[in-house]
């Protein structure tokens, strides 16, 4: 089973975002493998060791971003695919779902795994996108997959328990953190990740053009904010305090 | 004027609260049309009507249904062809924004997603989406034809109008290429007593309630208060509790009377989703943390003693 795995390189979640002069969100700074694609490698390794196979990453990004594609190739990924252009900067969702398609429809997998969402973004339209324009069905927000044969089924997260939701191969499958507890790389991974393979492709390798973005951004303001009210530390008395307010607003 | 086309969620039959808020932006911007699929469109057609819909197209195959993004996105594509609206609305919900972006790509047209408003602006719409964490807006002009753009639940109030909707029968046979993705089983796990959604406080975990064996204290304060127990989404990818219950972008926005944050230190990725609340009591052991900002009651202490200790104050007010 050949199963690709898109990956994004992120600002490091846990570091505070900054702004370029140009208003995107600055990306010089500490950067990281998105933890929500670290849980879709995972899902990968599993799925392959079960089944057999092939683990391929595909990445969009600057050239760095070979960083978050090594890290999934230390876990015990097999390969990588890095699309990296000039022309990609602040490429909208759908510049991004064309540059993946392109790149993924020549490996002709038989999975697609993505994150529900990104860690930076976190909007989730990428997925849906390149599914339509690979041809797959969508199978999302898995916590759970099993494969069987050519057929395969999930556990789709809804807000209320959970959808048993099945397809044919190939098919694209977006997975919830829930899914996988992502692997340590081994040292014996982390010295292998260093002779695989990421080859590196432009736009014009994938034969794929510049789409008008969606958007243009016309201007950014600060968000309103909510005034800070009394902090107060907890002598004993606190519990009284949050009674009283919650008397007030009519809900006590 | 501006043609604008709401995909109306359905859910269980009924309309989703978050495509009427939809209603009652799209009547601001110029004619609305909406489309409903699957079982119950019909029905929900006359409440489309009274919000100010104009025509509803309706298709009760209950393929729409049983298969995943796939037979919305034809039926959508075809009467785009069509009908030509300028905008699209949907929800950012997990279903709708499958259709969307399947749409989106499928017509070349792209689209904007997670906005708060949309605004008519030199005969196209700009949304204003939050940015940089939350921190700032974005406005954001639409280029797509047709502008696509998905809106956060709670952006707007729902209001009836009055009215009735000529309902038209969308002429789109589902093929069979597009049954795809098939629902086979639906499994119902939460039995919430109050929806979070509606709930009139709303008490939410994070981190500092110190891992899952904690929670049933949050869940006893809820039902002494009547309200609705959340959390953040780091303790859901952690695994402690239910996506059914992480409140913030990718999962439920809230707006109840009172929020009371419970150990959260208040990430944009989570305040964007409860930060319209009208009183938010934050319960914290850091002082510096985020949510004490915005809170119009900080205390900074040991959450796994307040709460309990809040639980009894309250059970005794109430009996007292």
């Amino acid at each position: 089973m050949k199963i690709v795995v898109t990956v994004k390189q992120v600002p490091d979640p846990n570091s505070n975002l900054t702004l370029e002069a140009d208003k995107s969100i600055s990306r010089e700074k500490e950067v990281v493998l998105d933890p929500g694609d670290e849980c879709g490698v995972e899902e990968a390794l599993q799925l392959k060791e079960a089944h057999g196979g092939e683990v391929i990453l595909v990445s969009m990004g600057p050239e760095r971003a070979r960083d978050a594609i090594r890290k999934g190739l230390s876990m015990g990924a097999d390969r990588g695919v890095l699309i990296t252009d000039s022309e990609l900067a602040g490429a909208d969702a759908l510049l991004t779902a064309r540059a993946l398609a392109a790149a993924i429809k020549s490996e002709e997998p038989d999975l697609v795994i993505s994150a529900t969402e990104s860690y930076d973004g976190s909007t989730g339209m990428v997925p849906p996108m390149l599914a339509e324009l690979l041809g797959f069905p969508q199978l999302t927000f898995a916590k759970k997959v099993e494969i069987s044969g050519s057929t395969a089924k999930v556990h789709r997260q809804t807000a209320d328990g959970y959808q048993v939701v099945e397809a044919s191969t190939p098919a694209l499958i977006t997975v919830t953190a829930a899914i996988a507890e992502p692997r340590y790389a081994s040292l014996k991974g982390i010295m292998a990740a260093r002779s695989k393979e990421i080859k590196q492709l432009t736009l014009g390798d994938l034969g794929v053009e510049k789409n008008e973005p969606a958007e243009t951004i016309e201007g950014v303001t600060d968000a309103e904010t909510r005034k800070a009210g009394e902090v107060i530390e907890d002598d004993g008395t606190a519990v009284d305090k949050i009674v009283a307010v919650l008397a007030e607003a009519k809900v006590l | 004027m501006a043609s604008i086309l709401v995909y109306a969620e359905l859910s269980q039959g009924k309309v989703a609260t978050t495509s009427l808020e939809l209603m009652t932006k799209a009547r601001e911007l110029g004619d609305v049309y909406a489309v409903a699929l699957g079982a119950g469109a019909k029905a929900a057609a006359a409440t489309l009507g009274k919000h100010g819909a104009k025509v509803v197209h309706v298709n009760e195959d209950p393929a729409f249904d049983d298969y995943i993004a796939e037979p919305a996105t034809d039926a959508l594509a075809s009467l785009y062809e069509k009908e030509k609206p300028d905008l699209i609305m949907f929800g950012f919900t997990s279903d709708s924004r499958e259709v969307a972006g399947r749409l989106a790509a499928r017509l070349g047209s792209g689209l904007i997603s997670n906005a708060s408003d949309v605004v008519a602006k030199d005969g196209g719409f700009v949304a204003k989406v939050p940015y940089f964490g939350g921190a700032k807006v974005a406005s954001m002009k639409a280029n797509g034809k047709p502008a696509i753009v998905l809106v956060r639940p709670k952006s707007f109030e729902v209001s009836e109008k009055g009215g009735t909707a000529e309902v038209k029968e969308l002429d789109a046979a589902v093929a069979d290429g597009s049954k795809r993705a098939h629902v086979t089983e639906r499994v119902v796990e939460a039995s919430e007593k109050v929806k979070l959604e509606d709930a009139r406080v709303v008490i939410s975990g994070g981190r500092g309630m110190g891992g899952p064996q904690n929670f049933p204290l949050l869940d006893e304060l809820a039902s002494a208060l009547g309200g609705a127990v959340g959390a953040s989404r780091a303790v859901v990818d952690a695994g402690w509790v239910p996506y059914s219950m992480q409140v913030g972008q990718t999962g439920k926005s809230v707006r109840p009377g009172v929020y009371i944050a419970v150990g959260i230190s208040g990430a944009m990725q989570h305040t964007v989703g409860m930060k319209t609340s009208k009183i938010i009591i934050a319960i914290n052991k850091d002082a510096e943390a985020p949510i004490m900002k915005m809170a119009d009651l900080g205390v900074v202490g040991d959450a796994l003693k307040i709460v309990p200790a809040l639980t009894a104050a309250v059970k005794a007010k109430k009996h007292g």
